[in-house]
């Protein structure tokens, strides 16, 4: 199942990145109408990779809007070029999904 | 992600007897989840446990766009963007949410120092970011407010 959209376009020598995860990022801070506090679940890293090299990380907390949205831009990819997005849940979930430069 | 490899290494020693040897190669530096800043309760303390001090100087340095007024707590974009060089990391901290580290971007070297994003605040509170650059620390703090609190509460 994958979370991950990815909008990644070669520009010159560069790649801009826009990522967007679908993800409730539930912060830990609700409770549910019982009055049981809704226990936090939210994406806690990311990891983009290209041509086996780390790009971007981040590292997040659940204050990260649900849906966390990323943009950052890095040196060199080309248009067919893939990306390796991992990411790891505060659940200790994981999982690894690709994505393709326009 | 990450592998652990184990290389096995046999000594001979002088009694013809065989040691074998089995060593946990440590994972290539993928910056650790920060579990004490970011469950820290107050921003010092955050600050600290992330960068080991806590007395940042603010820097014209470090650009941190972020809105005057958020009409929506649970969905306010904020970038942080500097022109230093040799940037390691750069973070966010919101002072006022329970939890104030937001979020801490790890920038290798290619990547520009450029991040936006969009975070949660309860409440009207000062946004700051902090940029690890060639071993120092820079700063910049905006105040944000808040006119619908996102945290859920």
């Amino acid at each position: 199942m994958s979370i991950m959209r990815v909008k990644a376009k070669a520009s010159g020598e560069r790649t801009d990145v826009k990522m967007m995860a679908k993800h409730i990022m539930e912060t830990g801070q609700r409770k549910d109408k019982a009055g049981n506090v809704i226990p936090a679940l939210f994406l806690s890293e990311i990891e983009v990779k290209h041509s086996g090299k780390v790009v971007f990380t981040a590292n997040l907390g659940p204050a990260v809007s649900k849906n966390p949205y990323f943009s950052f831009s890095f040196a060199g990819g080309a248009s067919g070029d893939t990306l390796e997005v991992n990411w790891k849940e505060n659940t200790g979930k994981s999982g690894s999904e690709t994505a393709e430069i326009r | 992600m990450s592998m652990n490899r184990r290389s096995l290494v046999k000594a001979v020693a002088a009694g013809g007897a065989l040691m074998g040897l089995s060593v946990l190669m440590p994972r290539v530096a993928m910056a650790a989840w920060a579990k004490e800043a970011f469950e820290a309760k107050e921003q010092g303390a955050a600050i600290k446990a992330l960068y080991g001090e806590d007395a940042v100087a603010e820097s014209a340095e470090v650009v941190l766009d972020a809105p005057d007024i958020a009409e929506n707590g649970a969905v306010v974009p904020v970038s942080i963007s500097t022109e230093l060089t040799n940037v390691e990391s750069m973070s966010l901290f919101i002072e006022n949410n329970p939890a104030p580290l937001a979020a801490q971007f790890m920038i290798p070297e290619g990547t520009r120092a450029d991040v936006s994003t969009r975070v949660r605040m309860g409440k009207t509170t000062n946004v700051t970011a902090v940029i690890k650059a060639d071993g120092k620390l820079y700063r910049a703090t905006k105040e944000v407010k808040v006119t619908i609190g996102g945290c859920g509460g």
